[in-house]
């Protein structure tokens, strides 16, 4: 089955710096995907990539099969909202459903309607005067409406009030039931994405952390607190994400696939935003050069 | 019709939380045999959760009896529990009650008895539909 | 695209179209009076040796027609710099700036395309405007024109219509500015990415683009042609003298009608331009005729290279051409840079 997005090796070089690399993603279709991790960390360019607006400069990217943005037929089966939902100010609502109509082929011009008129938008105002929630409805309207199969969107609602967030998402899964439409979204807020998603892909620095069925992660990942000690000690079926110690006492998080048996650990599961968290404090120690525990022990010495 | 509502912070996973709020329900008298249960889209549509949570819940409902679901109509409530439970209840009410009085004799306080209790639930609940 | 592109034009779209309106309603409604005057005067009905006839017709041009001449031209230099600044700087530039080229690229119109239509179709209504409204000025001008093309002894402040500041503003070269100033205008707005700097250089570029084709480029479009005659002090001229040194020019008279003088050079038989020193005839007491007889001894010769009137529409059509091909190789780059995804 094809993927929605297929990453091999992708890579994206600003001058020296280098935006997103070495990565490698099957993410699968038919479920709703969260892609999360601090700003800076790659998203809006692993999305741009895909949907065709910035080429790669290292390695390949497949979005349902096809290359990014590759001429119409590809483009009308991906539906995007960028960053903080640009539409044109100047343009009326009613103006921007023909917009779509024109320049879509599959246009479900009733749904687009019908969705302005539950959300209390009048046609004839200027896109320009909503506000920052009504402005990420239209553009979600504008990009479900176009009947794609992979809903693309990137932090729409990153900068809205708690209450437009929660709208924007009833929406967001509304149309998901009905369709079936497979959706990756960006955020910084891991909350709203485990509500939503399924499938989840962590970014830091540049770089894929971890991705994997929600579930599944939070069934691999445990919590080892007991008496001190050095996590290179664990077998090495327990990868160690974050470690940290007291004077007597350590407390590890590992991935493993296998239950965990020695009784010196109390084992405890970890919710999703923590496991986030680890992995984002995991990639600044790598970042910095030090590692766990022997990051520590430097730090230890020079005191 | 029945109305779902989720807590994030009570570290039941959302799937159950509709799981039990149905069985609730149907404990309470509010659901009867023959009542439609919210469609996918509107529980997903009013809660903000994936559709494929609600499926989940509304499969295992399916697989424990409680409801069947009728392919393009939607699903349906097919067996209730009220009826059961209502002498249970006053059994197990009094059980309850004996040993809360024994917790207090070993000098638990309310706040211990509360920990104990909720961390039983959540690991039985845990048990019962693994 | 057709439906968004004319939507996002619309307020220019109207504007230029009320401008184009009021220009043709004010000069249908001034030309009658030029146009009476030409009747008037006899230079209608004249073939031949019209040059006075040509003198009376514009000594009797009334102020307000000469102040619509001279707006006129700068009509026609203004329009194509308007063209570029606001139609052209804005036109990619802006999407770009408010981040909306995202909603726009990910319909199902691929950018190429987007691209390709709004350079066209404005592009298109840019060399349109221009050439209408050069059709009207040429039209309500074509008096004053016809007259400057008879060799008239007075010209007061016409100019003939081949001469570098009337040349711009007639015939097709208009539609070539505006086709180049759009096409830079809208190239700056890609590569620069924001509105008002775009605007700004887009505006130098072209400005200093006009100014340097009249000088180096226009007067070899198509081989001057050469006269030279020698050269007699006593036809009239001009004679200068000025210290130190006693340095002497001469220019001679030339005159073809309507031509464009490149250059007017007195020579020495050696092929040198004449710079003096003067001879005594010219800077003592002598009578006036001896100075005259005096550089008639020098067997100077006056070179002239002009293009002449003739020439006014084969210089037009290649000028044109030239900055067509300029506005197709600017909207190429932008197509290209577009297509490479480094935005």
């Amino acid at each position: 089955m094809t993927a929605a997005i297929e990453a091999s090796g992708l890579g994206k070089k600003y001058g020296r710096h280098w935006a997103l690399s070495d990565c490698t993603l099957s993410i699968p279709v038919g479920c709703v995907v969260g892609l999360v991790g601090p700003n800076g960390a790659g998203k809006t360019t692993l999305l741009n990539m895909a949907t065709g607006m910035l080429a790669p400069t290292t390695g390949s990217i497949q979005v349902l099969g096809g290359a990014p943005g590759s001429g119409p037929d590809q483009l009308s089966r991906v539906g995007y909202v960028a960053q903080d939902a640009p539409i044109y100010a100047g343009l009326s609502v009613a103006d921007h459903l023909s917009l779509g109509a024109h320049m879509n082929r599959r246009w479900d011009a009733a749904l687009a309607a019908g969705r302005i008129r539950q959300l209390g938008i009048a046609q004839k105002q200027k896109a320009g005067t909503l506000s920052g929630g009504q402005r990420a409805q239209l553009a979600l309207t504008l990009a479900i409406a176009k009947r794609p199969e992979l809903l693309i969107l990137d932090e729409p609602i990153a900068s809205l009030d708690p209450l437009a967030r929660r709208e924007f998402l009833q929406v967001l899964m509304e149309s998901t039931a009905e369709s079936g439409i497979s959706v990756i979204m960006s955020s910084h807020l891991v909350a709203d994405l485990e509500r939503i998603s399924e499938y989840l892909v962590v970014l830091v620095d540049s770089r894929v952390q971890v991705a994997g069925d929600i579930d599944e992660l939070l069934a691999s990942h445990q919590l080892l607190s007991g008496a001190r000690r050095d996590p290179a000690t664990l077998p090495d079926s327990q990868h160690v994400i974050s470690a940290s110690h007291t004077d007597r006492q350590s407390t590890i998080l590992v991935r493993c696939e296998e239950p965990i048996l020695d009784p010196g650990w109390s084992v405890g599961q970890i919710d999703l935003e923590d496991l986030v968290l680890a992995y984002m404090g995991q990639a600044r120690t790598s970042r910095l050069g030090l590692n766990g525990d022997a990051g520590a022990k430097i730090l230890e010495e020079k005191r | 019709m029945i109305e779902f509502h989720l807590d994030t912070r009570s570290g039941v996973a959302p799937y159950l939380q509709l799981i039990q709020q149905v069985r609730q329900a149907l404990r309470l008298g509010l659901l009867r045999e023959g009542d439609q249960l919210p469609t996918v889209k509107d529980v997903s549509g009013s809660l903000a959760i994936n559709p494929n949570t609600v499926l989940k819940a509304y499969r295992e409902l399916e697989y424990e009896g409680l409801a069947s679901a009728r392919p393009g109509v939607g699903t349906f409530v097919t067996a209730t529990l009220s009826s059961d439970s209502i002498a249970s209840y006053i059994e197990l009410s009094r059980d309850l009650e004996g040993w809360i009085s024994k917790a207090r004799t070993a000098g638990l306080d309310d706040e211990s008895i509360g920990a104990i209790f909720q961390r039983s639930i959540r690991t039985a609940v845990q048990e019962e539909v693994r | 695209m057709m439906w968004l592109t004319w939507r996002q034009f619309r307020a220019q779209a109207i504007t230029v179209a009320v401008v184009l309106a009021a220009a043709a309603i004010f000069l249908g409604v001034t030309a009658p009076h030029l146009l009476n005057l030409y009747d008037s005067t006899g230079l209608s009905a004249c073939h031949a040796s019209c040059g006075q006839i040509a003198s009376n017709f514009l000594k009797a041009i009334g102020g307000p027609d000469k102040t619509v001449f001279e707006a006129a031209i700068a009509v026609m230099y203004g329009l194509p710099a308007l063209i570029g600044i606001f139609w052209g700087a804005p036109l990619i530039a802006r999407e770009l700036e408010a981040g909306t080229h995202q909603l726009a690229w990910n319909q199902s119109v691929s950018r190429t395309r987007w691209t390709v239509i709004k350079l066209g179709l404005i592009g298109s209504v840019a060399v349109a405007t221009a050439g209408l409204l050069s059709l009207m000025i040429g039209w309500w001008a074509s008096p004053i024109d016809s007259a400057m093309n008879f060799g008239q002894p007075f010209s007061g402040p016409y100019l003939p219509r081949l001469s570098p500041l009337v040349f711009a503003s007639r015939g097709v070269a208009p539609l070539g500015y505006a086709a180049f100033a759009f096409a830079l205008g809208v190239t700056m707005g890609v590569f620069i990415r924001k509105t008002l700097p775009a605007m700004a250089v887009t505006l130098a570029i072209f400005v200093a683009v006009q100014v340097l084709m009249p000088i180096y480029v226009r007067p070899h479009l198509m081989p001057p042609v050469q006269a030279t005659a020698p050269f007699n002090a006593f036809e009239n001229n001009e004679l200068t003298i000025s210290s130190p040194g006693n340095r002497m020019t001469l220019v001679g008279n030339f005159s073809r009608p309507g031509a464009w003088i490149l250059s007017n050079n007195t020579v020495t038989p050696s092929g040198q331009v004449f710079t003096g020193p003067a001879g005594a005839a010219c800077t003592g007491n002598y009578p006036p005729n001896a100075c005259n007889a005096w550089v008639n001894t020098l067997h100077l010769r006056q070179q002239v290279a002009y293009q002449p009137a003739s020439r006014f529409w084969p210089l037009q059509f290649i000028e044109t051409g030239i900055y067509l091909v300029l506005a197709a190789g600017l909207g190429w780059s932008c197509v290209w840079r577009i297509r490479r995804r480094r935005i």
